[in-house]
């Protein structure tokens, strides 16, 4: 369990303070696969770089499994790092060494495994991520993706109990962020390691993550589950992100809804509900017609949902809001 | 034939290049001995860097920079003394070290500096995230990635030995230089000045060759 209790980070520029991160509390449980999402300069970065304390906090403690890190000293904080592992946006492997050295090397740095047991596990380790093919490689004759696979496998090669993810999909296209966030969903599952995951895409958050927070101008702004954040987002940056990952245009939208007819609602499914017949049960009991303005049925994480936004004419509304809510169908009034 | 090269005696031109050679060949290792350090040195203690320390960094790059900014025959001349005091004699093969010394160590140091700086952050910030030590990151991490640009500073410092060893030459230093000053210079005897040149050229083109060789041999970008 990570634990944020009021940290803060601010640097010095030209003698004045900048705050990078206001005073934070979050709570990040173990085996989670959390999620941080922010506009870039948001804090996100930094807030990753406090839990391995490559950036080291100006206030407040981080307790992991209880124990306060800002109190480690040099050996303690080099011991504490080989059990968090990390991934970045540009991979940030070492040219000079190839797929399988770089795999090995914080086992290297480490000094406590003998050259058999660093075989085997970069052995293993070459083949969770199917790069046993390339071991001899050096990664400027990788792709992107396979980089990214080298470089959660150094990240694992420890056997570390937390891995942050540094915006880890952002340099990769569509198809291969797809496959790298199965690899992480896999490893998160299979081993029970906690993930960190910072991005500025709200997709990638909906696919692999738990909990999000959602940081604005060095601000968690909203946090929460998933589904909830992304299906009821709160906050204005929140509901930024949740239309740019649907690409929904917010004029376009709000002409849309101006040229229907009568009330216009919005409907949630989660879960079970997503899969009933229920609009058409609906609409005979109550009498309402009605016309499907916009929607999306998808999945968050493992949950399948969807969302429509509907417009009500004639009938009785009432009785079709309660049939709806009855059926577990989350309903916000948009007009 | 025989007439063109009267003046060159092969045996003499034979023993100053042996001479260049072991000039540029020592000077060059201990450049490089003084000069990485200092050149990983300078880099660490920089702005932002792993072990920043300014007031560290302002001395030592004042120092570098007072031996890069004098003139290399006038930097043979001060020297004199020093060599003097450090091995007895500021002539000869021998006497020429120190002073080339003194002209390729900063310079190589500033080389070595420079392609530190090229190493990618990003992949400084990934090895300390897996707990590694300051020596751990300088040896596992940042030279191993700057080797090429090492290595082409070592090239670079080495081409400059060649045209410095000559120079010392004038202070009695040895080596083609000497010879081309001495024959080739005060006795007008071109063909001498002619050979020991070609003789010159023929040796950085080499040396080019070689480091250019290695830097690809080295580099997995």
């Amino acid at each position: 369990m990570i634990v944020f209790d009021q940290v803060q980070k601010s640097y010095q520029v030209g003698g004045r303070a900048i705050p990078a991160l206001h005073p934070t509390d979050m709570t990040i449980e173990t085996g989670e696969v959390f999620g941080i999402v922010g506009h870039s300069g948001a804090g996100k970065s930094t807030l990753v770089r406090l839990i391995n304390l490559l950036e080291p906090p100006t206030g407040g403690r981080i307790l992991i499994d209880d124990e306060n890190i800002t109190d480690y000293n040099a050996a303690e904080l080099r011991a504490f790092r080989r059990k968090v592992g990390m991934i970045f946006q540009h991979f940030n492997l070492l040219s000079s060494k190839t797929v399988a050295d770089n795999i090995a090397f914080p086992m290297k740095l480490a000094g406590i495994y003998s050259k058999m047991e660093i075989r085997d596990r970069v052995e293993e380790l070459l083949a969770r991520v199917s790069l046993t093919d390339h071991a001899n490689k050096y990664p400027s004759q990788l792709s992107g993706g396979q980089k990214q696979r080298v470089g959660i496998a150094r990240a694992l090669a420890c056997r570390p109990t937390i891995l942050l993810c540094d915006e880890a999909t952002s340099a990769l296209d569509p198809q291969t962020t797809q496959s790298v966030l199965k690899l992480l969903a896999d490893i998160n599952r299979e081993l029970g390691l906690t993930i960190v995951l910072i991005t500025h895409e709200m997709d990638v958050v909906r696919r692999v993550c738990d909990r999000v927070a959602v940081m604005d101008a060095g601000e968690v702004v909203e946090m929460g589950p998933v589904s909830e954040v992304f299906l009821h987002p709160k906050h204005p940056t929140t509901r930024d992100f949740v239309f740019e990952s649907e690409s929904i245009d917010r004029d376009e939208l709000q002409e849309d809804l101006s040229k229907a007819d009568g009330r216009i609602l919005r409907l949630t499914f989660k879960g079970e509900s997503t899969y009933k017949p229920l609009l058409g049960s609906v609409a005979r009991e109550s009498g309402v017609d009605f016309s499907i303005l916009s929607g999306r049925i998808d999945h968050i994480k493992d949950t399948p949902y969807g969302q429509l936004t509907l417009s009500l004419v004639g009938g009785d509304l009432d009785v079709a809001m309660q049939a709806l809510k009855a059926a577990d169908v989350h309903v916000e009034v948009l007009r | 034939m025989e007439a063109l090269l009267s003046n060159v005696d092969w045996t003499e031109i034979g023993w100053a290049s042996w001479d260049t050679l072991v000039m540029v060949g020592m000077s060059l290792l201990f450049s490089v001995l003084i000069g990485l350090p200092i050149g990983v040195l300078l880099f660490l203690f920089g702005k932002r860097q792993l072990l920043e320390q300014p007031v560290a960094y302002a001395v030592l790059s004042f120092v570098v920079n007072v031996l890069r900014s004098v003139p290399f025959i006038i930097l043979l001349i001060v020297m004199i003394p020093f060599t003097v005091m450090l091995i007895g004699t500021s002539l000869g093969v021998a006497g020429a070290i120190p002073p080339l010394v003194a002209g390729g160590a900063p310079f190589f140091a500033r080389l070595v500096e420079t392609s530190l700086r090229e190493v990618d952050r990003g992949i400084i910030e990934a090895t300390q995230a897996m707990g590694a030590s300051v020596k751990q990151i300088i040896f596992g991490a940042l030279l191993p990635e700057a080797l090429p640009g090492i290595i082409a500073g070592i090239t670079v410092t080495a081409i400059t030995l060649v045209s410095y060893a000559a120079m010392s030459g004038v202070i009695g230093g040895g080596g083609l230089g000497d010879l081309a000053i001495r024959f080739g210079y005060q006795r007008f005897q071109t063909d001498v000045m002619v050979i020991t040149v070609a003789l010159l050229v023929i040796f950085v083109q080499v040396l080019q060759m070689v480091g250019d060789r290695l830097v690809l041999y080295f580099s997995r970008k």
